[in-house]
């Protein structure tokens, strides 16, 4: 079985020597056309004229493209028709892109590009959602508002009450191989397309409506991706779409990718919210009632944030059962990036939320911050009364975290590090040390229901080989591998016999995107039925053979046993064939127990919940606001997993992405609305030299307690939400300059963690 | 505009090439040598998935012009291995599933090689903040870490 093993990523050994082929490093032919687009520097108004001569004339360029010469669909939006892949002339946001440039190499494009005359009417932007809200620039007719109980009423009776409000920011996506698209024409008009994308099956729709084809007539392909993180399930429409428009046009292939800092100031990133809390609780700190109120920025087009923003509502309760809640959520329209999907899709918001409010709470009543959270956690199955819902209604069913928390605390030492800490701050004047402790439960399924399925196609050859396709796509976090351990486990074949291939709209259609961490649930599951269903064909045909029963035939270790008879699996296979036996199946699954209605947020939207927890020290300088991770312990819910290797790594790169975000990374726009933080060389991602010292990552032992692929859980997502510890802790340790509650913004960056400081220790 | 004239070496070969002078080394490397090893994250030397030797010194390929290998010897990712055999960075970054999407591998182990050459008992720290100009969105770093020590470790015990 090479199910359970810690097996490395599948292309290991081509990412070691270089060899690994991402969409850039694709040989063309020395035709290839190389594409740009030239950018709208304001972030609203209206083009007045446009003069594109000069662009037309700088060296190597062979076409320069705006709306007007599109030949069909102008539109690259995932969701509702508005976001034009050149503008109709209308700026929407500094960076939107106004014409498309295609010259013989990329840096002749990128030249180009800047060359544009262009004159604008400037109009007021809208930056923030404060301004958003009072201009009711917004998505959906109003707030969306999700509740259980009266808050109102629960808060109003309270013996306590807290409330508070705080900016959460963004997030770059940072993917190391930023968006790249290629594109070969076909005969017949045709055309096929390599993506670096999640979501094939979106490219090829959107290419398909902009060269006026059907979508049989694109073919899109895609490898693998160097990093996703949610950037690019939409993001990459553009470029793909680019890519195939010229191609078609001009019958050469074209080649899009952007430079960094282009991508950053074209593409969307994570949501920021404001967000503001009211929460009562009684002396025990067990919660009354809360009310939420999330101001989303979404910016300048719809893009995924519907679901992103109400994924952040269902999110709002995180760990806690709470009598009686209310969530009001504004999706705000402003100037800025189209705000998308990332890595949590709003859940990390959400979860910020309520753990910000059980800080408050265990500051305002001099708790410990995790015994006040375990006092409010869902209770376990075995205790679970009558009341166990969520604010939407869904039954918890599978709380992990009291025994998680437990073993936590115990491996961890907290209560003997909590007390050091204590006396060493108590001798300190310049720095503090703090900690933080953050639960996660996090909801697996797209919310958008009908997202949740999944196809494979599995072909077994007369040799005993295998080729293994399915709709998942590859950016890293070992997808490919874990699905082939699947494949191999079914046959009861060694690994090396399962050939891993690139996600291809042509083999699997209408795939979802590889997203909402469900890759392995709902691949794993589409490739087990394909490769059940070619077993119990080659069973049926080998007992007919031998005289026996098909329920007598077992696959296992690369042999076939037929009742007391044993062949190998090369063997069975080739009997099969000549048995003219079909060797190649589809597979296909849909996650069952669903049921939700987004608008009066009502049902059960989740097949199971992931769950982790994590404490994170930190320590900060009073004088500089400079902070470090000390050390990190984690415990996280992977189910049975599939593949522990893969799955810790996914654990340890999303608690530092996590707590990059909350820390380091800072997305600043000026008053005109440019992001100014468009490279690494201002925008800061965690580096190697900010892991932690010490940092202990251990997957708890369960098993999920729905029937997903051989019990496992997800796991791309939810360890996100670990790195909010590294927040809380920055929290904790300022708090030991004072009194006051440190009311902290995210990120905590240096100079946020330098004014907290003043704030509790002067009061400015 | 004209083109100069390179002559250099290539991970021990000997390569000659045409270039436009602002071209990077990076852009000849990946364009015209089809050596794509070496990425570009971001072109202005905050990354390091670019890395590479020059001349033993450790650069960022998109901050060296492609004319300015003349005459020296340019070591990328490709030339880590031995033919088939594996450098023990690279079979322990395989074995401590020390990647994840990939991008910035290459770089890392340039950068990780470079390191053990001048130092072949790094400690913890350093390592981090030797490797801290290469940047990495996947993995967290941890096992990065671990695998360049314990190559080390190996390296030592073996010569």
């Amino acid at each position: 079985m090479s199910i359970a093993k810690p097996l490395p990523h599948d292309a290991a050994k081509l990412h070691v020597t270089g060899a690994a082929r991402y969409v850039d490093d694709i040989p063309t032919s020395r035709d290839c056309l190389h594409l740009a687009f030239g950018l709208a520097p304001i972030a609203k108004g209206r083009i007045t004229a446009m003069n594109l001569d000069a662009v037309k004339r700088s060296p190597g360029v062979v076409a320069v493209l705006t709306a007007d010469d599109l030949p069909f669909a102008n539109d690259v939006s995932p969701s509702i028709h508005d976001e034009p892949l050149l503008s109709d002339g209308t700026v929407h946001y500094p960076g939107q892109p106004v014409f498309l440039v295609a010259a013989t190499s990329h840096r002749a494009a990128r030249v180009a590009a800047r060359k544009g005359d262009v004159t604008y009417a400037e109009e007021e932007a809208l930056l923030t959602v404060d301004q958003a809200l009072m201009a009711d620039s917004r998505f959906e007719d109003g707030p969306r508002i999700y509740e259980k109980g009266d808050a109102a009423a629960a808060i109003g009776a309270a013996p306590h009450v807290i409330d508070g409000k705080f900016d959460l920011g963004g997030q770059e996506h940072f993917y190391l191989e930023g968006q790249a698209a290629l594109a070969f024409p076909q005969e017949g008009g045709d055309v096929l397309v390599h993506s670096s994308t999640q979501h094939p099956t979106e490219i090829q729709h959107k290419v398909a409506e902009a060269i006026g084809a059907p979508m049989h007539a694109v073919r899109v392909e895609t490898r693998r991706m160097g990093g996703g993180f949610g950037g690019k399930e939409s993001q990459g429409n553009a470029l793909a779409v680019s890519c195939a428009i010229i191609a078609t046009l001009t019958g050469r292939p074209a080649k899009m990718r952007y430079d960094r800092d282009d991508d950053m100031t074209v593409t969307g990133k994570r949501h920021p919210f404001k967000i503001s809390y009211r929460a009562g609780f009684d002396d025990d700190g067990k919660l009354l009632g809360v009310d939420f109120l999330h101001l989303v920025n979404c910016g300048w087009a719809q893009d995924l944030s519907l679901p992103v923003a109400d994924r952040a509502m269902l999110h709002a309760d995180n760990a806690y059962l709470i009598p009686a809640i209310r969530i009001e959520s504004h999706r705000l329209k402003t100037n800025l990036q189209s705000f998308t999907a990332y890595r949590g899709f709003g859940g990390p918001q959400g979860v910020v939320g309520i753990e910000r409010v059980m800080d408050h709470i265990a500051h305002d009543l001099g708790l410990d911050p995790i015994e006040l959270r375990r006092r409010n956690y869902y209770a376990a199955p075995d205790q679970a009364g009558a009341d166990n819902t969520t604010p939407y209604g869904q039954k918890v069913e599978d709380f992990e975290l009291h025994e998680m928390t437990a073993q936590l605390l115990d491996s961890s030492d907290y209560a003997a590090r909590k007390a050091e800490i204590a006396d060493w701050n108590a001798g300190q004047d310049r720095f503090a040390r703090g900690i933080g402790f953050s639960p996660v439960k996090f909801g697996i399924s797209f919310t958008l229901t009908h997202l949740n399925q999944a196809g494979a196609l599995v072909h077994v050859y007369q040799d005993g080989s295998v080729h293994l396709n399915h709709g998942g796509t590859e950016m890293g976090q070992g997808l490919f591998q874990k699905v082939a351990q699947v494949a191999a486990s079914r046959f009861g074949i060694p690994l090396e016999k399962v050939k891993i291939t690139a996600t291809d709209t042509a083999k699997v259609p209408n795939t979802s995107a590889t997203a909402a961490s469900s890759g392995s649930d709902l691949n794993g599951m589409a490739v087990k039925a394909a490769c059940d269903t070619i077993r119990d064909r080659m069973a049926d045909h080998l007992a007919q053979r031998y005289q026996t029963e098909p329920a007598k035939v077992r696959f296992e270790d690369g042999n076939v046993h037929i009742g007391d008879e044993v062949i190998s699996f090369d063997e069975a296979a080739s009997l099969a064939y000549q048995g003219r036996i079909s060797l190649s199946a589809t597979g296909f699954y849909k996650t069952p127990k669903l049921e939700w209605d987004r608008i009066n947020g009502q049902g059960r939207p989740f097949f199971y919940f992931a769950y982790g927890a994590a404490i994170t020290e930190v320590v900060v300088d009073r004088l500089t606001g400079e902070n470090r991770i000390l050390r990190a312990d984690i415990l996280h819910d992977a189910g049975a997993s599939l593949n522990p290797a893969l799955d810790i790594g996914q654990v340890e790169g999303a608690y530092v992405q996590g707590a990059g975000w909350l820390t380091t990374e800072e997305l600043v726009w000026d008053g005109k609305g440019a992001l100014r933080t468009h490279a690494p060389s201002t925008y800061k991602i965690p580096a190697c030299s900010d892991r932690p010292d010490v940092f202990n990552v251990a997957l708890y032992d369960g098993q999920n307690r729905e029937d997903t692929i051989y019990r496992s859980k997800a796991v791309g997502e939810p360890p996100f939400m670990l790195g909010i510890s590294a927040w809380l802790a920055q929290s904790n340790a300022v708090s030991s300059f004072g009194d006051a509650f440190p009311a902290m913004d995210a990120p905590g960056t240096a100079e946020e963690v330098w004014r907290a400081i003043r704030r509790v220790r002067d009061g400015v | 505009m004209s083109k100069i004239h390179v002559a250099t070496k290539i991970n021990g070969d000997t390569v000659e090439y045409l270039c436009d002078p602002r071209e990077t080394l990076l852009d000849v490397l990946r364009d015209r040598l089809n050596l794509t090893g070496a990425k570009e994250g971001c072109g202005t030397g905050d990354c390091g998935a670019c890395s590479v030797t020059l001349d033993g010194r450790l650069v960022c390929s998109c901050l060296v012009l492609g004319a300015e290998a003349d005459g020296k010897e340019v070591a990328t990712v490709e030339g880590i291995a031995d033919g088939d055999e594996l450098h023990p960075l690279q079979k322990k970054f395989i074995e401590y599933a020390a990647l994840q999407c990939g991008v910035c591998t290459p770089g890392i182990l340039v950068a990780a090689k470079s390191l053990l050459e001048k130092n072949p008992e790094p400690t913890e720290e350093e390592t981090r903040y030797w490797l801290a100009g290469n940047l990495c969105r996947c993995t967290g770093y941890d096992k990065i870490i671990r695998a360049v020590l314990d190559t080390a470790a190996e390296m030592r015990e073996a010569s």
